[in-house]
């Protein structure tokens, strides 16, 4: 006889919980029966919201009163690119307050691609006493008063992480705020700040935190002052450099290389600003160690390139820009075995002409030398079917894969042909495929092998591909598991798009800039559909002043059980039954 | 391999319903780039129709404009392509704060007392005379003349910068040159704060 679940006690059942910690298994949790999702709500101790709109705060504060950790994401992807207008929206500081009256105790906040205001900042760091850590990931909207607000007041701080956020007017002093009694401090991320941070106050704190292991410089940290930082923080496992160059001494030198060697633990390195190559050989002793090697920013040759990264034989990381070549990816390929990311970065992306030798046989190198090859993002200027073919028979583990042919609609360079046959190899083959993005030449067939063979792909994003509305209706028809869709110039338009509207509600967004829907079926769309909010973007001015049959400039879709927003500004409009 | 499609009745899509043809029946191969927006061969007629008209009486989107049909387009660049992230030429125009490049150097402005700042391009003056004229104009107050001992005496008002250090400073003790490479921001204090700096 089977017991029922209310007999079961409900300390033995949230014991059991805290061991599930993933949000979908939580998720799944809350859905067995009423008692399981009282006593799961009750117990949740991190939310992950992947978009701020979807929902209101006061929703997830009714639900979870426990919380300890909240994570937000803003503005869409796309915004990453110039696509989203300022002012779009994305503002944390109603969620800030809402979270301030509600958890006293929270630890931690991560945002990304959010709109932070320095009384944001002030907020956090005066309402939680035991606040723990904060990571800004592609946010904006605040300056080093509000940095200053959180060192000053945040007494357990173990991490703050300003990863790619914008800072405003920066001054180095808000670094001296921490008070001397303060020693919790495990992580710190200032890599994108512009403006030097006092050096005495930086070398100070790092000396007197003896659990820092993650520490990025900003450029402005001058090299001969890094051994300092190194020899008061050995224990780092991970490290930015600042500015990677200075007039070549000896005596630097030798200091660098000293302060690196003592760094035993060291497994992840980035920064290498303003490379000067005669200071590499100072990282020498610790490369074997390293797993992950981030040179995005390092503006050295390929001879130096490949003497470095062949030393990093546990690399599993690595980001690199296109000097390093496809002789330089050969060698990478013959030495790092264990590779399971890699990145390359265009060095000259707006030229007209390429600057260096790196083409497709750089990534097959690197895909029949490194099998457990698992995400890519590879920028380049030609590309071949063939070669797409290999790739995706040589890397079966591959669950993120973004090609970027800098040239828009560019063929196969060989055979002329669209590249449909290729991505086609690559979804059917990739099993796994959790993230693709497109470029190149590519007919709505792409997006029929896509729809057929990528039923694990979350994440799509495509540019200047397919022919017509065939191409949408296939990937929103087939892509079971899709969540995320960004779309900018391409011929997709009402007809796909209101067919498949129900599929919307099963995503968390559509993204679509210079395609051809019109302002009918944007409205149409948001009549019938309550649960989604369809936002016209459009710098133009109201859409309703144009002919109903005419293309908006962006759409963004996503669903929500928040209603319409408020925030909007003047050139986003939400279709919502009313404006029908 | 053929689709079925499930049109939703209500949402009433007769007028623009969506045929389809047998997947890669009737497309030719396109070597050269093609257009962006080409007319639906596989839509209804009354669809091809607004497809066409769209194109004269809209104001033209990115997709229109993206249309090239004889000549090769100009290498013009599209926003948000490739796609890199823009901060990061924002952050190697930042490394460069030491020299003042042809941009313009702007700087906040700020008034004890007044609810909004602003913001002056630094590089317009030449000196420190034609900077506090404009800035006289500019809050509607006066500051008076700089003298090396005693500052903006008898003013109610003394504009001060903050320079790279972090700290503020007496606009007019330094030499305009040594003063544009090194103020962030101006704040123009008020009262008595202001007088006790002349004294």
């Amino acid at each position: 006889m089977l017991r029922k679940a209310s007999s079961f006690p409900e300390e033995m059942l949230e014991h059991v919980l805290s061991f599930i910690t993933s949000d979908k298994d939580r998720n799944a949790v809350s859905l067995v029966c009423k008692s399981w999702y009282e006593i799961e709500r009750w117990c949740r101790k991190r939310i992950f919201v992947g978009n701020c709109y979807a929902v209101r705060p006061e929703m997830v504060i009714r639900r979870f009163p426990e919380l300890r950790s909240v994570e937000l994401k803003g503005k869409p992807h796309f915004a990453d690119f110039d696509l989203v207008p300022d002012g779009w929206g994305g503002c944390v500081y109603p969620w800030i307050a809402a979270l301030a009256t509600a958890y006293p105790l929270l630890e931690e906040i991560k945002l990304k691609r959010m709109v932070v205001s320095d009384e944001s900042l002030e907020v956090i760091a005066k309402s939680f006493k035991n606040f723990k850590v904060l990571v800004l990931s592609s946010c904006e909207g605040f300056s080093t008063d509000g940095l200053a607000a959180v060192a000053a007041n945040c007494r357990n701080l173990r991490g703050l992480d300003l990863r790619e956020s914008e800072v405003d007017d920066p001054s180095g002093q808000w670094l001296s705020r921490f008070p001397d009694s303060f020693t919790s401090l495990a992580s710190l991320n200032i890599s994108c700040l512009g403006a030097e941070v006092s050096f005495s106050a930086l070398e100070r704190l790092v000396g007197r935190c003896p659990d820092l292991k993650t520490l990025r410089l900003n450029h402005a940290v001058p090299l001969d002052k890094l051994a300092n930082l190194l020899r008061g923080a050995p224990q780092l496992v991970e490290l930015g450099t600042g500015a990677y160059s200075a007039e070549l001494q000896p005596d630097v030198f030798s200091n660098l290389a000293g302060a690196f060697s003592g760094c035993k633990e060291l497994r992840s390195l980035s920064g290498f600003w303003n490379v000067f190559p005669g200071y590499l050989p100072a990282v020498y002793p610790v490369c074997s160690g390293l797993t992950s090697l981030n040179l995005r920013d390092a503006n050295i040759q390929g001879a130096d390139l490949i003497k470095l990264v062949s030393q990093c034989r546990s690399l599993q990381r690595l980001w690199v820009l296109d000097h390093i070549e496809d002789i330089g990816l050969e060698a990478l390929a013959a030495c790092c075995k264990d590779l399971t990311e890699l990145r390359v970065f265009p060095s000259d992306p707006y030229g007209a002409e390429p600057n260096v030798s790196l083409t497709e046989r750089g990534l097959v190198s690197v895909s029949e030398g490194c099998p457990k090859l698992q995400s890519v993002l590879y920028f380049c200027r030609q590309m071949t079917n063939a070669a797409l073919v290999t790739i995706a028979k040589n890397s079966p583990r591959m669950t993120c894969f973004r090609l970027c042919i800098i040239e828009p609609r560019a063929p196969d360079y060989q055979t002329l042909q669209p590249l449909d046959l290729g991505f086609g190899a690559i979804v059917e083959n990739y099993k796994d495929l959790r993230r693709l993005s497109l470029s190149g030449l590519l007919t709505d067939r792409v997006f029929e092998y896509i729809g057929t063979y990528a039923k694990k792909l979350e994440m799509l994003s495509v540019a200047f591909a397919g022919d017509s509305d065939l191409g949408l209706h296939h990937v929103l028809s087939g892509c079971e598991k899709l969540c995320k869709l960004e779309i900018r110039d391409c011929p997709f338009g009402d007809n796909a798009l209101l067919a498949n509207a129900a599929k919307l509600e099963t995503m968390r967004s559509l993204w679509m800039s210079s395609c051809s829907v019109s302002f009918r079926a944007c409205k149409l769309l948001g009549q019938k559909m309550p649960r989604l909010n369809v936002e016209v973007i459009d710098e133009r001015g109201p859409p309703d002043l144009r002919p109903e049959n005419c293309p908006v400039e962006k759409l963004y879709i996503y669903r929500t059980i928040a209603g319409p927003r408020f925030d909007m500004p003047g050139f986003v409009w939400t279709m919502d039954g009313d404006s029908v | 391999m053929e689709r079925s499609m499930a049109f939703e009745s209500d949402l009433n899509l007769k007028a623009t319903e969506l045929r389809l043809g047998l997947p890669g029946s009737d497309e030719p191969e396109k070597p050269s780039t093609t257009p962006s927006v080409r007319s639906n061969k596989r839509a209804s007629p009354e669809i091809s129709e607004e497809s066409r008209s769209k194109g004269s009486s809209c104001v033209s989107s990115k997709v229109e404009s993206g249309e090239r049909d004889s000549a090769p387009p100009a290498k013009e660049q599209v926003v948000g392509w490739p796609p890199i992230r823009s901060y990061r030429k924002n952050c190697l125009r930042a490394k460069k704060n030491d020299q003042v490049d042809g941009a313009g150097m702007y700087v906040k402005v700020s008034v004890d007392g007044a609810p909004y700042l602003r913001k002056i391009d630094l590089k317009v003056y030449k000196s420190y005379p034609e900077l506090l004229e404009t800035l006289e104009n500019m809050f509607k107050l006066t500051i008076g003349e700089y003298s090396e001992k005693e500052g903006y005496n008898g003013s109610d008002f003394a504009p001060t910068y903050e320079d790279k250090d972090g700290d503020w400073m007496l606009v007019g003790d330094v030499p305009w040159d040594m003063f544009i490479s090194s103020c962030k921001r101006l704040r123009i204090m008020k009262g008595s704060e202001a007088r006790g700096l002349s004294c």
